[in-house]
């Protein structure tokens, strides 16, 4: 689709919609070019979900949306609108024994080690999630590969994998 | 197996595999960054980045931005406020010799990507939108970024870095002994420019308060450097600014030095009297710190059964126009193998770039893959194996520093278990001999060793009236477990379960400790926490024999142990009284004590300190394809005792899987016509990512050490030293082919 050229959108415009993030139905005001990242970190206080390139490059964005892990950064808010977001403050929730409870794929990242700066690892962990849902990436190789648009500076890659195997072995913590 | 030696007087968690304490927080989305912190009113600062890489501003045109709703104002070199004047004021506390680069100081340009503006709006949209609206216009010169062609401009650098140990003097006849020798090895190699890459880009929050102090989360590695700076630049007291930063995400030597974006939140909190926020976009991380290129020759003359008689390893890198950044390249020859003529130099040659940094291993990583190389190299020359080769020439003095003694050096323990381990007698020894379908394998095998220091550091512990202990200091825990080691020494020094303690990093407000780089980090802080959970031990035993009817009474300290909340006779468990019962006894609420923790003279008199390694790689190679996959690694680690299994053993991991970045993917590309570092972002900069890591396997050698009382010798460096060697060497027996420029891309294997 090609974009007339035309007069530029005017910079307070804001369009109206309704995203349903960690469980709680949220009605939002947001400019047509902020992203999805922007919008859960500068507008809503989530910092949970993080910025590590901005060019979704390095997954430290991924967030579930509808049960689907997609880079944030790469998501307009307003393309979203209606849809289920789930970030990494509501992964808990997700194991369906209560908000103080963590999700077995947390409980199996400490368990294994699989984060030392803890910066990639909300990225990590709801690609790991969106994997286990995907249900496609069964041995280590397949999801080495899979895990493969998520980058750990920290190289905690095998405890990574570790932990995936871990929960998948108990049957994917859903 | 040898009692390991430890002084916390009772180990119980350390030693131990023990989950990150900071594990909840960091799975949570809890774990706040430098880049999370908020204020009511924050501004946002977005940085404009220079476009050349040197000459001058002619014109700076911010009225379109300046015109943007929102945007509060741009700085720029022509409106920005008066900082301090001198250098000095500018050098942080791990600054190289020279003139610390100053952001929006004047109309120079020194290195392509320099900040030339910052833009400050309401929010995050309208700064980073406007900031594309700032215009400006040049005069450019023709840069010099050509290592190779600066080299032979290469000087001794006449300040030399504090902390870095110039190249020892010569000692023998190299030149003269190599030329005789029976066996010869003359070799360059280089590695490419290595940026760090933290996954957290550089981010500083400044906070302005109702009293007009400053509270900062800046992205560092240690807050006092970062408070030291600030108070000296911008002349405010020590009182007036507080840093704080708990959690670092990645720093890997990059968040050392404070980085310009601290200086331009400040500067623009300062002249408008109100909180702002600058985070560095991922390519603008291309716009500072990196790992230095080097130009290394390495000649190595050896008797025909590999004896070494002749060393030389020579080295040139790079350092910017202001700066001479220095490290330690080679050195790691002469402390590594025995011999009798031994010439080691290390020069620098100046280029228009921002100024080198440490990263991970700084110097070491480079210096050791080429003495590493070549020394596999020599071993095919001579016809031996390569281990059997560094087992020759093995030393146990470090002719580096007088012929002083290794404090202790379990490196045999490492290439036997390591090799064991691996498999490496079935290796056939012949390139190109190994096959596995329609791959080659090879197997390589190399040395890693690292400097094992500890800096003066201070800590406090607070033991509560509720039994509950606090320790901390000023460091920063950039994932390497800093929080979880410090928290088992402290539980283990007052016999409490480690849930009862709580460590505290990263504050200014908390006893000062050094930055976390160089692998010191255990030692220094460790010690200094384990000294004040001891200080306050014994206050609480005095306080408990002044108790009525203390069971402890008449006993002496040497004869008590803390274990369980409470204190008891050794041996007589039923003779013993709860923390909490003291402290109540006694009428105090807390008992606390900060103690201080510094290298060990004498030791230092006598001994030399290192870690080493033995680290064996197995590759898989499609030679039409030119594919390398790193199918195996054995990391086999000496570096005295091990706190916490677990989390040592992620060091070494996290090193490997730098090594293997070294050895096969990272490379900053420079275009040296215009002086910029072309491939800026994570698409086209290849850092390892899952698929290429495969099995790596870790073990740490039995090996006491008495450098400290804990007898720690650190793990934060030496899991990368040596692996792009044992890589590139296993690339040598799968194809026979000899590559002495890394990274090992598919290029190079088809070539």
């Amino acid at each position: 689709m090609l974009i007339e050229s035309g007069s530029p959108v005017a910079a307070d415009t804001r369009v109206g919609i309704s995203l349903t993030i960690n469980g709680q139905r949220r009605d939002l005001q947001v400019a047509p070019w902020t992203t999805l990242l922007d919008l859960l970190r500068e507008h809503l206080d989530l910092t949970g979900t993080k910025k590590g390139c901005d060019h979704g490059q390095c997954g430290a964005c991924t967030v579930l949306v509808n049960g689907t892990r997609v880079n944030s950064c790469l998501a307009l808010a307003v393309m979203k609108d209606g849809a289920e977001i789930t970030t990494v403050e509501g992964l808990a929730a997700l194991s369906g024994e209560g908000r103080n409870s963590l999700h077995p794929i947390q409980e199996a990242f400490i368990e294994h080690d699989a984060f030392q700066c803890g910066y990639c690892t909300p990225g990590q962990l709801c690609s790991s999630v969106g994997l286990m849902n995907e249900g496609h990436a069964k041995s280590r190789d397949e999801i080495r590969e899979a895990m493969s648009g998520n980058i750990c500076r920290c190289g905690a890659y095998t405890n990574i994998v570790d932990a995936i195997e871990d929960v998948m072995g108990q049957g994917g913590g859903r | 197996m040898t009692q390991t030696f430890s002084s916390t007087g009772h180990d119980r968690f350390v030693g131990t595999p023990r989950s990150r304490v900071d594990g909840p927080a960091k799975v949570t989305g809890l774990a706040k960054y430098a880049g999370e912190f908020t204020a009511p009113d924050l501004l946002h600062g977005y940085v404009v980045s220079g476009a050349i890489a040197r000459g001058r501003i002619t014109a700076i045109d911010t009225a379109a931005a300046e015109a943007v709703p929102g945007v509060v104002k741009v700085l720029t070199h022509e409106n920005r406020p008066r900082t301090a004047w001198l250098d000095y004021n500018y050098q942080d506390a791990v600054a190289p010799p020279g003139s610390p680069f100053r952001a929006l100081y004047d109309d120079k340009i020194h290195y392509s990507g320099q900040p030339v503006a910052l833009v400050i709006a309401e929010d995050f949209d309208t700064a980073r939108h406007a900031a594309t609206l700032v215009r400006v216009d040049y005069a450019p010169e023709t840069p010099e970024t050509d290592l190779a062609a600066a080299a032979g401009s290469a000087y001794d650098p006449p300040m030399k870095r504090n902390g870095i140990k110039p190249p020892p003097k010569p000692w023998g006849d190299p030149d003269a002994v190599f030329d005789t020798s029976a066996v010869k090895v003359r070799e360059q190699y280089t590695l490419a420019t290595e940026h760090h890459n933290p996954m957290e880009p550089h981010a500083s929050t400044v906070i302005v308060e109702a009293d007009g102090s400053y509270t900062v989360y800046d992205k560092i590695q240690g807050v006092s450097n970062s408070h030291g700076y600030i108070t000296s630049v911008f002349g405010l007291s020590k009182d007036k600014v507080r840093v704080m930063n708990p959690y670092l995400g990645g720093g890997f030597g990059s968040g050392l030095r404070p980085q310009y974006q601290l200086f331009l939140a400040m500067l623009a909190a300062r002249d408008l009297g109100r909180s702002v926020r600058v985070v560095l976009t991922r390519d603008q991380m291309w716009s500072f710190s990196f790992r230095p290129e080097s130009l290394q020759t390495v000649s190595l003359g050896a008797d025909r059964d590999g004896t070494l008689q002749a060393l030389s390893h020579d080295a040139v890198q790079q350092t910017s126009r202001f700066e001479d950044y220095q490290e330690v390249v080679v050195n790691w020859s002469g402390v590594l193998y025995k011999c009798g003529n031994v010439a080691l130099t290390y020069k620098l040659a100046k280029l228009d770039t921002f100024t080198p940094a440490d990263m991970r291993a700084p110097g070491a990583v480079t210096g050791v893959y080429a003495i590493e190389t070549a020394m596999d190299e020599l071993a095919y020359a001579a016809g031996i194996d390569p281990i059997a080769l560094r087992l020759k020439n093995y030393t146990e003095k470090d002719q580096t520093a007088e012929d002083k003694p290794f404090g202790s050096k379990a490196l045999k323990a490492c290439f036997a278990e390591g090799a064991e381990r691996f498999g490496w007698a079935k290796r056939n020894p012949e390139p190109r001999s190994m096959r596995e379908g329609r791959e080659l394998v090879g197997w390589g095998v190399a040395t890693g060793v690292w400097e094992s220091m500890m800096q003066q550091s201070s800590a406090h512990a607070i033991l509560g009236a509720d039994g509950r202990l606090e320790v901390g200091n000023s460091t920063g825990d950039l994932g390497t477990g800093t929080y979880t080691i410090l928290t088992q020494i402290a539980a283990d020094t007052l016999g409490l379960p480690m849930e009862d303690v709580t460590t505290k990093l990263g504050d200014t407000k908390l006893p000062e400790a050094p930055v976390a780089g160089g692998s010191w980090t255990a030692a220094s802080s460790g010690t200094a926490v384990m000294k004040a959970c001891r200080d306050v031990a014994e206050q609480v035993f005095k306080l408990a024999r002044t108790m009525e009817d203390s069971p402890l009474a008449n006993v002496d300290f040497e004869r008590v142990a803390f274990a369980k909340g409470r204190i008891a006779v050794a041996g007589d468990p039923g003779r013993s009284v709860a923390l909490v019962d003291v402290l109540r006894a006694a009428g105090v609420d807390r008992v606390e004590a900060t103690a201080e923790a510094g290298p060990d003279k004498d030791f230092n008199a006598k001994y030399e300190a290192y870690t080493h390694s033995a680290i064996f790689a197995e590759v898989k190679i499609d030679e039409e394809l030119g594919q390398v996959r790193l199918t195996r690694i054995v990391s086999a680690i000496a570096a005295g005792k091990v706190l916490n299994p677990k989390t040592a053993r992620s060091q070494i991991l996290g090193g490997v899987v730098m090594g293997i970045g070294s050895a096969l993917e990272e490379e900053s590309m420079m275009d040296t016509r215009i002086g910029r570092f072309m491939n800026h972002n994570l698409g086209e900069y290849h850092v390892p990512v899952n698929a290429d890591i495969h099995d790596i396997e870790v073990i740490f050698v039995e090996e006491e050490d008495r450098a400290n009382p804990l007898g720690v010798k650190g793990l934060g460096e030496i899991g990368v030293v040596g692996t792009a060697a044992a890589i590139a060497n296993a690339v040598f027996h799968a194809t026979g082919k000899r590559i002495r420029h890394l990274p090992i891309t598919v290029d190079k294997i088809i070539a």
